[in-house]
C-alpha cells in the first residue's frame, strides 16, 4: 500500500458484500471484502460494474470512505434518476458479489505521512472521500491538525453523524464544523444557509497557514468554495478539488 | 461478461452504437477539474506553439480570434463515464494554428493556465481531428468548462481536451501529462475503453 497511486493493470475484482449500513434515508455504506485488494490512499475511488443477465452492464465511480487496511467501504448516495445507485442502495444484499476495480486517482489523495495542516471542505456526499482522510488520520494516531467543514442540507442528509460527533469531541487536533444549508436541528445556534465568504472565513485557518486543502462536492459548491478560498488568500496550487457533475455519479 | 448482479436490469434504451463501452448518456454538461478554475485576463492571454527546436509561434487573444474558425458538432466522452452527444462548438482548427509551424515531431504536450498538461501523438491533433475552441452552444465558453479557450479532441477521452489551454509543445519524445502520470491511460481511446494504465 505504501506510495500507492495506481500501478499496473487495474483488473476487475469480485468483491463480496459483508455489511450494509444506512447513513441517511438516501445513502448507504457498502462494506466489502475484496480479495487481494492492493490497498489505497484516502481520497481515491473505485469503479463499480453491474451486469444484467443478458450481459448489459453499467459502470459508475464511487469514493472510498474507509481508511486503508480495513475492509473497503463505499458510501453511495442514491440519485432519484440514477441507474446504478438505486440498485446499490436498495437491492444489494449482504453476501452478494460486486465487481469493482481500483483504486483510481492519484491526485485528490491525502498522504498520512504529510506533516502540514489539512483543511477538508465537503458539500453533500462530497464528504465521503474526506471521511476516508479523517479516518486515516485517526487510524494512524495522527497529530497533524485537520479541520473538516461539512455542508449538508438538513439533519436527515447528514452522513456519519455519530462518528463525526465522537471524533470532533476528542481534543486531538481534529475539528469538525457542520453547516446546514436548509434546516438545522433544534437548538442549533449557527446561521443556516449556504457557505458564504464570511462563514467560510470564520471556519477556515488564516490564509497565511496555507493548509493542504481538499474541496469536494457538487460543481457549484466546489467552484464557489475554491473561489472564496482564493479570495481569502489561499494559493490555487494548495487547493485540490473533486467535482460531481450535476448528474453526479 | 462480468458477474451477473442478481435483479439488475439497468436503464435500457440508452445503449447503442454511438456510445463507447462503459459510458452512459447525459444531457447536461458535468465538470471535472483537479483544482480551482484559473482566473485568466484576456489582455494577458496568449496561445503558443513551440516546436522541437524551441521555435515559438504565439497569438494574442485578438490575433487568435481573428483566425478563421469552424463551427463543429461532436460527441464527447469523459473517462468518468458520461458521454454527451452532438455538442456544438466553435473554434480554430489546430491545423490552422500549425500552418506555419515547421516540425517533424511525433508528440504533443498541451499546457494550460493553472498548470495542467496532457500528452498525445501530434497526428491526433491534425487533419481535422482537433480544435482550440472558444464557444459552446453559441455562447462564449464558460470558465468552468475551460474558457476562454480549450482544446477539443473529441475522439479521445475528454481529459485530453485541455481546458484553459495556453499552448502546445511539440516533442520528439512522448511525455506523460497530468492524469497520464497519475494512473490514467497514455492514449485514452474511448472505443477501446483505455481508461487506466494497462487497459
Amino acid at each position: 500500500m505504501a506510495g500507492t497511486t495506481v500501478l499496473g493493470r487495474l483488473t476487475w475484482r469480485a468483491a463480496q458484500v459483508v455489511g450494509l449500513r444506512d447513513e441517511s434515508p438516501t445513502a448507504r455504506t457498502l462494506v466489502l471484502d475484496v480479495p487481494s485488494w492492493p490497498g489505497h490512499l484516502p481520497g481515491q475511488h473505485v469503479d463499480v460494474r453491474l451486469t444484467a443477465e443478458d450481459g448489459y452492464s453499467a459502470q459508475r465511480s464511487y469514493s472510498i470512505a474507509s481508511a486503508p487496511g480495513s475492509r473497503l467501504e463505499l458510501t453511495v448516495q442514491r440519485l432519484a434518476d440514477g441507474e446504478v445507485s438505486p440498485y446499490l442502495t436498495e437491492e444489494l444484499h449482504e453476501g452478494d458479489p460486486l465487481e469493482l476495480r481500483g483504486p483510481i486517482g492519484g491526485w485528490f489523495v491525502w498522504r498520512p505521512e504529510a506533516q502540514e495542516p489539512v483543511l477538508l471542505i465537503g458539500g453533500g456526499s462530497g464528504v465521503v472521500p474526506l471521511m476516508a482522510m479523517v479516518r486515516t488520520r485517526r487510524a494512524n494516531g495522527g497529530a497533524v491538525p485537520m479541520r473538516l467543514v461539512y455542508s449538508t442540507r438538513e439533519p436527515d442528509t447528514l452522513l456519519y453523524r455519530d462518528e463525526l460527533a465522537r471524533l470532533g469531541e476528542r481534543d486531538d487536533g481534529l475539528r469538525v464544523d457542520l453547516v446546514y444549508t436548509r434546516r438545522a436541528p433544534q437548538g442549533w445556534t449557527d446561521p443556516v444557509g449556504r457557505l458564504g465568504a464570511a462563514r467560510l472565513a470564520a471556519l477556515t485557518p488564516r490564509a497565511g497557514d496555507q493548509p493542504a486543502s481538499f474541496v469536494c462536492g457538487p460543481t457549484g459548491f466546489v467552484e464557489s468554495v475554491a473561489n472564496l478560498l482564493i479570495d481569502q488568500g489561499y494559493r490555487p496550487e494548495r487547493i485540490k478539488t473533486e467535482r460531481f457533475g450535476p448528474t453526479g455519479n | 461478461m462480468g458477474i451477473v448482479s442478481r435483479g439488475f436490469r439497468g436503464r435500457r434504451g440508452r445503449e447503442g452504437p454511438d456510445l463507447p463501452p462503459g459510458q452512459y448518456l447525459v444531457e447536461d454538461f458535468p465538470v471535472l477539474s483537479a483544482g480551482p478554475t484559473p482566473r485568466i485576463d484576456l489582455g494577458q492571454w496568449e496561445f503558443a506553439i513551440t516546436n522541437e527546436s524551441g521555435d515559438r509561434r504565439s497569438w494574442s487573444w485578438e490575433e487568435f480570434r481573428a483566425l478563421p474558425s469552424e463551427r463543429f458538432t461532436v460527441d464527447i466522452h469523459c473517462v468518468t463515464k458520461w458521454s454527451k452527444l452532438g455538442t456544438d462548438w466553435e473554434g480554430v482548427p489546430v491545423d490552422t494554428l500549425m500552418e506555419d509551424v515547421d516540425t517533424s515531431a511525433g508528440f504533443a504536450l498541451a499546457e494550460s493556465y493553472g498548470g495542467y498538461t496532457t500528452n498525445l501523438p501530434l497526428e491526433d491533433l491534425l487533419d481535422g481531428k482537433a480544435w482550440v475552441a472558444y464557444r459552446f452552444g453559441g455562447e462564449e465558453l464558460e470558465p468552468e468548462h475551460g474558457g476562454p479557450a480549450r482544446l477539443v479532441v473529441p475522439h479521445l477521452y475528454f481529459w485530453k481536451s485541455a481546458k484553459w489551454v495556453r499552448g502546445i509543445q511539440l516533442r520528439d519524445s512522448d511525455e506523460p501529462g497530468f492524469w497520464e502520470s497519475l494512473g490514467y491511460h497514455n492514449y485514452g481511446d474511448p472505443w477501446r475503453e483505455q481508461r487506466y494504465w494497462g487497459d
